[in-house]
């Protein structure tokens, strides 16, 4: 898996570069927190209930939006037959590829987290531990199949639409197992959520998995 | 067999749901006479779920082996299957209706339907609108496989929703409570009549879609001929 | 005896039921520099993309280094190089942050040595550090052309090299494919530069609507004659 390890690299070093990727993650998380904070305007009172929803809608919306660009950039230049034409198992690229969102990704949570504690009143100092186990799983589910179909629809038409089109119904679990996981943690600690958490983790063996072996058949001709 | 045996079989089957349904199976105790379209509903349902688990074999058996044949039975079952599966969405409000008062309750199984619809008529977007590209037809097989490695986990977590609302169906229990012999054969027997019609649309579906292949293969042939000379 | 580079039989390649190629045969073998002529369309860069592994073979034999693709090419892709109409290098880094890219790829083993060595020889060796975006298309093409290279590919699978080259650029590749050549490289290259590469071939093809419609060795005027007869005025 070095070559994983190789491509990840390079994907965080062009990204470090540009920060193209990071920053319409971050002012599309952004907007869409103002949007949900204004469209509800809640009270402070009823604000934290709806502190998980928000946050999970924003994350899946931000990062089904955002996704698209680390293939984008294997695009160009027809960067992408470079990689084939290398002994790579193209599972590797996959691994490169998801392991480089994972981190675009949990950069963005670190900061829309902290923001929706904020705007919605929430405690988070006491729950982080178990916050964050829920984000890692909920967002390694995500990121699976996020990857696998960036890859996919990157060389259709219609791209813009069918990213979200093909992914919200397959994610619905994620979304669920997520907020409810959310919901469960902020009430009373990771007991609260552990049938949440289960979804989550089956969801991540499965999907993991399914994109692993079936990304080689997304990729090559 | 297509065309012999498939369609008297399937009317046959019809007909004698249809008889069954309205003519032998007592008005139902609590529901009245709209329960009647249960018997229809659940056998779409049935037709929609298992349209769907052919879309993953027919898949996996394109990705496995590239037959073209598997590619077309794939599209073929998808859409009798979201065909279907419109249909338990469409006939469930329209007995829930009367009983409930509610035309749609965000229950497990209801919620479940909705998602397994849209998760297949992207299915069939990515197909129609996915471009030229013969790639797509593998892109379609990949989401194919994944819609279906997922439904398990669909079902696990939307029970988790049930937290959320009062479920107000507590007692559809769907198949249980069906005392009477004669509701369990029509059940039965409608089950039979429209999986039949299932099978026949998607063997004519699948047909079709050969037939309009090939017609393009010939018209190409005819424009290659004539604009190439030797 | 070693099997040849390339062993091509029967090949074909159907894009939406039409044949790209068509029961294409071809051998190349170590030291041969093979030219590949014909007019768009027919099929050139689609052989190029079958040979390198980026298409699959709809019918028809392709051995690589005696390796069956079908059966799995991806133990001799570490010996062939493949330079498209792109340059495959990502605009946002350097192009020595490139080269090291591709060497850790490929496991280069004197990566850092190789890079440099490239650099050189693609006369790249001032601009290394700054971003692709900033290239030339000669120098694009330059460095395409080492990151080819870097882990000495013994298959040289080249699409139009000659293209957006200027006269110097142009003699100075030819000069390096020729050295490359005679180092026993088997290389195989599509051009619409007859002049230039007629005297590098060892061999010349042409392709036509997907088939080869001649193969032979001769001057640039021999084979632009026999390129008329076999392709005709059409195009």
């Amino acid at each position: 898996m070095r070559a994983a390890l190789t491509i990840l690299r390079k994907d965080l070093r062009i990204e470090w570069r540009t920060k193209e990727s990071l920053s319409s993650f971050v002012v599309l998380g952004v907007l869409l927190l103002v949007v949900f904070t204004v469209a509800h305007d809640p009270t402070p009172a009823e604000a934290p209930a709806l502190a998980p929803a928000v946050l999970w809608v924003t994350f899946v919306f931000t990062g089904i939006l955002g996704i698209q660009r680390g293939f984008l950039l294997e695009r160009e230049h027809d960067c992408l037959a470079g990689l084939l034409t290398a002994p790579v198992d193209p599972a590797a690229i996959y691994a490169g590829k998801l392991a480089a969102n994972l981190i675009l990704l949990g950069v963005l949570q670190a900061i829309v987290v902290p923001l929706i504690g904020l705007l919605f009143h929430v405690e988070l100092g006491a729950v982080l531990p178990g916050l964050v186990l829920v984000l890692l799983l909920g967002t390694l589910g995500f990121a699976a199949l996020a990857t696998l179909f960036a890859a996919v629809a990157v060389r259709v038409r219609a791209r813009e639409v069918m990213l979200p089109l093909l992914l919200l119904p397959l994610l619905v679990p994620v979304l669920v197992g997520g907020v409810k996981a959310t919901q469960g943690v902020l009430a009373g600690g990771l007991a609260g959520a552990a049938d949440a958490l289960g979804v989550l983790v089956a969801f991540d063996v499965i999907f993991a998995t399914a994109g692993w072996l079936l990304f080689p058949y997304v990729v090559r001709d | 067999m297509l065309d012999r045996v498939l369609p008297p079989l399937t009317g046959a089957a019809m007909l004698l749901a249809l008889w069954l349904v309205f003519m032998v199976v007592p008005t139902e105790a609590q529901m009245g006479v709209v329960q009647r379209i249960f018997y229809f509903h659940v056998a779409a349902a049935w037709a929609a779920f298992l349209c769907f688990f052919a879309v993953a074999a027919a898949s996996a058996a394109y990705l496995w082996r590239g037959s073209a044949r598997a590619d077309r039975l794939a599209l073929a079952a998808a859409e009798v299957g979201v065909l279907f599966c419109t249909l338990v969405l469409v006939t469930g409000p329209i007995w829930a209706r009367p009983i409930w008062g509610v035309w749609w309750t965000w229950d497990p199984r209801l919620t479940m339907t909705v998602i397994l619809w849209a998760i297949y008529a992207a299915y069939l977007m990515l197909r129609a609108f996915g471009g030229p590209d013969e790639a797509v037809a593998r892109y379609a097989a990949v989401l194919g496989l994944v819609g279906t490695l997922d439904i398990p986990v669909i079902h696990v977590s939307v029970r988790l929703l049930q937290g959320m609302h009062p479920s107000v169906l507590a007692d559809r229990g769907g198949q249980s409570g069906l005392a009477d012999p004669r509701m369990r054969a029509a059940l039965w027997v409608s089950s039979l009549a429209v999986l039949l019609l299932a099978g026949w649309l998607v063997a004519l579906r699948a047909r079709s879609e050969r037939l309009g292949g090939e017609v393009a293969a010939l018209r190409r042939l005819a424009e290659a001929r004539e604009g190439g000379g030797t | 005896m070693t099997a040849p580079p390339v062993r091509a039989a029967a090949l074909t390649r159907l894009l939406a039921g039409t044949p790209v190629l068509a029961r294409v045969d071809l051998t190349v073998a170590a030291g041969e520099l093979v030219v590949l002529l014909g007019p768009n369309g027919a099929g050139k860069t689609t052989l190029l993309r079958v040979l390198a592994g980026l298409l699959r073979p709809s019918g028809g034999e392709l051995l690589l280094f005696g390796v069956d693709v079908r059966r799995g090419a991806d133990a001799v892709r570490g010996r062939l190089g493949y330079v498209g109409h792109e340059s495959a290098c990502y605009p946002d880094l350097s192009g020595a942050e490139n080269l090291a890219f591709y060497a850790a790829l490929f496991a280069v083993p004197d990566a850092r040595a190789r890079v440099d060595e490239l650099l050189a020889w693609a006369g790249l060796g001032a601009v290394a550090r700054r971003a692709v975006r900033t290239y030339s298309r000669g120098m694009q093409q330059r460095l395409a052309l080492a990151r080819a290279l870097l882990h000495r590919p013994a298959l040289l699978l080249l699409d139009e090299p000659f293209s957006g080259l200027d006269p110097t650029g142009a003699e100075r590749l030819a000069a390096r494919l020729a050295a490359l050549r005679a180092a026993g490289c088997a290389l195989l290259l599509t051009t619409h530069d007859l002049a230039r590469t007629a005297p590098l071939a060892t061999r010349t093809v042409v392709l036509h609507r997907g088939r080869i419609a001649w193969q032979g060795a001769g001057d640039a005027a021999a084979i632009a004659a026999a390129y008329r007869a076999a392709v005709g005025d059409g195009d």
